[in-house]
């Protein structure tokens, strides 16, 4: 099966610290993919490269086997990579549905002109998108809190809200950004049966960084690890677990006896 | 953004006020109902909304912080009266002046445009010192314009801004600025000043939103200018100075950021108080300041702040009624 993202030998350098070094690997179609690796292993920076909010220093980026590595970010976006952000970036003075419009919004086709003078056709497409957009979160189950401000909501409705908004951009390519942080074990289950859904109902692909082991061990059907910026092992679940490079980063190396 | 969701806009209520509004300015206008000052004061009402709201626009809902706001003032002012006095003179009134007015727009669209560009790579402060720079480049330049008189200003421009002219343009921007709000380009402005990284992975083009900003907002600062040459009838450099943009500045914080509602009050409240004060002279200067700082310290989002009159909101924005059997 043809991947739906490659990612080629990127290399991302800012200044002497080289944050990703010929980074490779691949993301099939209708697959959850973890991303895995200890604190600064470039996890997050890979996601920024994939996004388009940094141009790889080397290398390629390849969606749906197009480059779009150096597009701009709302560009990648446009084309159906959607994500989430680490420490949620929600827009949490505007409502709820506005929060959802905005990233629906990228569907809109009518001229500014056009809506400056109100033709019928920007106000139905606006309508249409009010529709879209209260089904969506109707989905995910904020169809009650539709007009309150985002940053007043609850801290789990906030992350649901944050991926129910990145949802709204039809993409084919969802990246999580640790999607279970400050959760605990409960709500992380709950998670997981979430993404379950989410992957059904949209049938979305899912790259997703996280640090919860059970979660990324369970859900994500292939498993790629990083560390210093580079690919130390990918597999399976079962194949990452056993794999003695992998323990060694996590765990140290065993030390020389004395 | 916070809004009075309760109550949608009765259905007409506001186009009768509008109609209304505008046969009493015609009527002013005709019949002579109103002794000249009052007609001065209420011109300068709505010039003062439509560079309000024009403002609001970048200040606000953008949450940039353009001080050059007199600098597009002065571009339309300059440019319509040269439409009007020297190249299109012989005209009618009637068609002449509005050519003038949208001359005057599109020429501080336009400079706009180029400003709108050097905000992508600059925000804040920087942006700031930016639009303070093209302020004293406006200002300066038309010093130099010995065809628009230099620094001794434009003499004899005729008395064109009638009260009526000046409440149409008035609603006109208000309608297009509301519109443009509640599209998905002005979700895609606030979204440039909520979080710029997001908007950006949401699809939004904030390059786009930026321009488009930047160019309505100048657009209607040059239509304000416009109709403040055609009501003074003598304009100078030194009227479009960081004291203009600062009396500006002071009715978008007075009035509420982000806000159409904020933006009339704004507006209304200043010109109502600077004639209030006219007496106390050059105290006038010390109060208003005043009033801005004891503001930006209990209310600094402004009175009105992120939120609107209901009736100024498109009424598909409110919650449908649930349906009671």
């Amino acid at each position: 099966m043809k991947p739906l993202l490659e990612v080629r030998a990127v290399t991302m350098r800012f200044g002497g610290l080289v944050a990703l070094s010929d980074l490779s690997f691949n993301v099939a179609p209708g697959h959850a993919h973890g991303i895995i690796g200890p604190n600064g292993a470039g996890k997050t920076t890979a996601f920024n490269v994939i996004t388009g909010i940094y141009a790889p220093t080397q290398g390629d980026v390849l969606f749906h086997g197009e480059s779009v590595a150096g597009c701009r970010p709302s560009a990648i976006a446009h084309r159906g990579i959607a994500r989430t952000f680490q420490n949620i970036r929600l827009f949490r003075d505007l409502t709820v549905l506005d929060n959802v419009r905005i990233a629906c919004d990228a569907h809109a086709r009518y001229s500014w002109p056009g809506a400056m003078i109100q033709l019928p056709s920007a106000r139905q497409a606006e309508k249409e998108t009010i529709g879209r957009c209260t089904d969506l979160l109707e989905k995910f189950g904020l169809g009650n809190e539709i007009h309150e401000r985002a940053g007043d909501l609850p801290y789990g409705s906030q992350r649901r809200l944050e991926i129910a908004r990145a949802m709204a951009l039809q993409p084919s390519l969802l990246l999580l950004d640790e999607p279970a942080a400050g959760m605990n074990s409960a709500e992380t289950l709950n998670l997981v049966e979430f993404l379950g859904w989410l992957r059904d109902h949209f049938s979305v692909t899912m790259l997703l960084i996280e640090h919860h082991m059970q979660l990324v061990m369970t859900f994500c059907d292939r498993i790629t690890v990083l560390d210093f910026g580079k690919t130390i092992a990918e597999g399976t679940a079962d194949e990452v677990r056993k794999n003695p490079e992998v323990i060694e980063a996590y765990l140290g190396q065993e030390d020389g006896h004395e | 953004m916070t809004r009075w969701l309760q109550h949608p806009p009765p259905r007409g209520v506001l186009l009768a006020l509008l109609a209304a509004g505008l046969a009493a300015c015609f009527a002013i206008e005709q019949f002579g109902l109103v002794d000249d000052y009052v007609r001065f004061v209420l011109i300068t009402l709505g010039i003062n909304i439509i560079l309000c709201v024009s403002l609001n626009l970048v200040n606000g809902w953008m949450g940039e912080f353009s001080v050059g706001h007199a600098g597009f003032m002065a571009l339309g002012a300059y440019l319509s009266a040269c439409v009007s006095v020297k190249w299109l003179s012989w005209g009618d009134p009637l068609w002449m002046f509005p050519l003038a007015v949208i001359g005057g727009g599109l020429m501080a669209g336009a400079v706009g445009f180029l400003l709108g560009l050097l905000s992508f790579k600059t925000r804040g402060d920087y942006l700031a010192i930016i639009t303070l720079a093209f302020l004293m480049i406006v200002k300066s330049g038309i010093e130099n314009i010995p065809y628009v008189g230099g620094p001794r200003g434009f003499l004899g421009i005729d008395n064109h801004t009638t009260l009526l002219w000046t409440a149409v343009w008035t609603v006109l921007t208000l309608w297009t600025i509301r519109n443009l709000v509640y599209s998905r380009f002005g979700r895609g402005i606030v979204a440039v000043r909520e979080d710029e990284i997001a908007a950006n992975a949401m699809g939004v083009d904030t390059r786009k939103a930026k321009l488009t900003a930047f160019v309505v907002s100048s657009f209607f600062g040059g239509v304000a200018g416009a109709l403040f040459a055609h009501q003074l009838q003598f304009i100078n450099p030194s009227v479009f100075d960081i004291v203009k943009s600062t009396e500006i500045l002071v009715m978008v914080y007075l009035g509420g950021v982000g806000s159409l509602a904020g933006s009339i009050l704004g507006a209304t409240a200043f010109t109502f108080l600077s004639q209030a004060l006219q007496p106390l002279g050059t105290w006038r200067m010390v109060i208003l300041p005043l009033i801005l700082v004891l503001l930006m310290i209990f209310r600094p989002r402004g009175i009105m702040g992120m939120r609107e009159f209901s009736w100024f909101v498109p009424r598909r924005e409110f919650p449908k009624k649930e349906d009671k059997k």
